[in-house]
């Protein structure tokens, strides 16, 4: 039974894709989490091996230099804070305008539907490099938004937007908010109509049963929805780098900036597995309801 | 129905925001002034000093080479992984696999980057391999992340199906090998068709994993947009950007439009040959005769 070729034809359908994601996916990290531990050295690779074997010892060094220096640092607990503010905002603003939209869609007639749907999933195949740039245009203080602002006479010198925390929250919010949709727009299309007719029979107003029935009918999807734009949010380089402004300190702008600028791959990677660290519980809790909404389905 | 309710508002508000600053970026490309924000006529300078840009070209033709190469690996692992997820329900290590099947969509782009880059730092050392970093090491970087894309995808196709029809081909005596390429995969071709896609563009927009993994002479076109970006607007760029906008929409609007086809012409053979197989007095038999067997009240 074992060596069945239904079983061989199972391990290695199961295999190929496990020891792929395994190889670069998994024991990534468990470097990441080595390197954390050695020290910048003027080398290449540019630090020091923590495993040291001379007169048949084997040394480990763990050098908890890196985990000490981004503690006593402000500047490192600012932006972990700072990342954390901005993805916990700017979620909830997707959630508050992306829950009326996937509503919308999700009510409208079917062959609507399909086309709306592809109207919010176009711009996520498009680089978001693009999409912030095209804010970059707009929001600069000689750009669109001033020249319009002041041409209707509303202001009288040019407000400065770009290079703020508020251009930041523009642009992630411009950025996810198609991933806030989609999946409140899968949960939503599943409901019963029929529920919100009874609920109707028996008295009850829209807006009670909207709360009563059909926003805790679609937690799943608002869970997934929000660990969608959350996660990547903390961690996110590209738009903090283009609108934000020096005193917008986000984590992934200030691993970038350890990495490439001062070269200290340790430090980076230990601000990497920090970030990680605080992402664990969310990553779990997104794994858990995507596998719930499989569960489901099977 | 009440046509312009508070949802419907917000959907089109939505939508606008959406789609405003990329309708002003292209018609900015066409500006003729150097200065972005003066408009001084229309004009396609832009476009047409692009193509003596021979460092940009290099670029685009480098990372359509890598966006080709991923979309193709991608595809293939994560098919396989959608199968397993969905036609293999119990093994060891499922929620493992799961997982990592999963994490890619969220974790944030600096960690996968960075820990790419490290391994591959370790494997030069410890095999030799790569000895240099560049396309090979964008394409592992790409395929890994696009996979869980093209998992999703598909995974919600192979669901859809119904299970009847691989399980009648197996028990006509089919492989599962032969069961998977002649039964499953003509029905889940628009979806791995969508996943092709989806990975070509996400890796052929990538810049944060790109810039961690890749070596001298790999620039690819986001890397060669971001460094110009960096020092303000420009209106090549905006050509540039223009020109991926236009292509993006006009592929993703095909591939919806073919899907959309072959899913009408999918439910119209099987309309068709529902209705033949009801036309059939045996088969009208066969339905009958479950009828008088199974009570009326068991189907609710």
């Amino acid at each position: 039974m074992k060596r069945s070729p239904l079983n061989s034809g199972r391990r290695l359908v199961i295999g190929v894709p496990f020891l792929w994601l395994f190889l670069f996916f998994l024991l990534p990290f468990a470097i990441v989490l080595k390197i954390s531990f050695a020290e910048a050295d003027v080398a290449i690779p540019p630090y020091t091996d923590i495993f040291a074997y001379a007169d048949q010892q084997l040394q480990v060094l763990i050098n908890l230099g890196n985990y000490i220096f981004l503690s006593e640092d402000e500047l490192y607990l600012a932006a972990y804070l700072g990342s954390l503010r901005i993805a916990f905002f700017s979620t909830l603003l997707c959630l508050l305008i992306g829950y009326p939209m996937a509503y919308a869609i999700a009510r409208a007639r079917k062959d609507l539907q399909t086309v709306f749907l592809l109207l919010i999933m176009m711009p996520t195949w498009t680089a978001i490099l693009i999409r912030v740039y095209a804010w970059m245009g707009i929001l600069s203080s000689n750009g669109l938004l001033n020249s319009l602002l002041l041409g209707m006479g509303l202001i009288d010198r040019p407000l400065q937007i770009l290079n703020t925390d508020v251009a930041v929250y523009i642009g992630v919010v411009y950025s996810y908010l198609p991933f806030m949709i989609l999946p409140l727009y899968a949960n939503l299309v599943k409901h019963d109509p029929s529920l919100l007719e009874a609920a109707s029979d028996l008295g009850a107003r829209n807006l009670t049963s909207f709360w009563k029935i059909t926003v805790p009918l679609s937690k799943n999807g608002i869970i997934a929805g929000c660990m969608l734009v959350f996660i990547p949010v903390v961690g996110e380089f590209v738009i903090p780098e283009l609108l934000g402004g020096p005193e917008t300190l986000m984590i992934g702008k200030v691993l970038w900036q350890e990495f490439f600028n001062n070269r200290d791959w340790p430090v980076a990677s230990a601000l990497a597995v920090v970030m990680l660290a605080i992402l664990l519980v969310p990553i779990i809790l997104f794994n858990r309801n995507q596998a719930k909404e499989l569960e489901g389905k099977l | 129905m009440r046509r312009w309710s508070f949802s419907n508002l917000i959907l089109v508000l939505g939508l606008l925001f959406i789609y405003l600053p990329m309708v002003i970026l292209v018609i900015y490309s066409f500006n003729a002034s150097r200065l972005v924000t003066v408009w001084g006529g229309w004009s396609l300078k832009w476009y047409t000093g692009l193509l003596d840009n021979s460092q940009l070209m290099g670029a685009v033709m480098r990372s359509l080479e890598v966006a080709a190469y991923t979309a193709v690996a991608a595809v293939a692992l994560g098919t396989m992984a959608a199968f397993v997820l969905t036609r293999i329900p119990v093994f060891r290590g499922r929620t493992l696999f799961g997982g990592l099947v999963t994490a890619p969509l969220v974790m944030p782009e600096v960690i996968t980057g960075l820990s790419l880059l490290l391994l591959f730092v370790a494997m030069a050392q410890l095999v030799g391999w790569p000895a240099q970093r560049g396309l090979v090491t964008i394409w592992i970087a790409h395929t890994t992340f696009c996979s869980a894309y093209v998992a999703v995808v598909v995974m919600a196709r192979l669901r859809e199906l119904d299970l009847s029809i691989e399980e009648a081909a197996m028990d006509l005596g089919a492989r599962p090998w032969k069961v998977f390429f002649l039964i499953t995969m003509p029905m889940i071709a628009p979806s791995l068709a969508a996943g092709g896609m989806l990975s070509f563009a996400l890796s052929l927009d990538d810049l944060v994993l790109a810039s961690f993994v890749s070596g001298p002479g790999s620039t690819t076109l986001p890397m060669e947009i971001f460094s110009a970006v960096r020092l303000g607007v420009k209106p090549e760029i905006n050509a540039v950007a223009s020109l991926i906008l236009l292509s993006v929409s006009l592929a993703t609007f095909l591939a919806w439009y073919l899907t959309r086809r072959a899913e009408k012409r999918r439910i119209r053979a099987m309309q068709q040959a529902m209705d033949e197989t009801a036309g059939n007095p045996t088969w009208r038999q066969v339905i009958d005769s479950r009828k008088v067997l199974v009570p009326p009240s068991a189907h609710t």
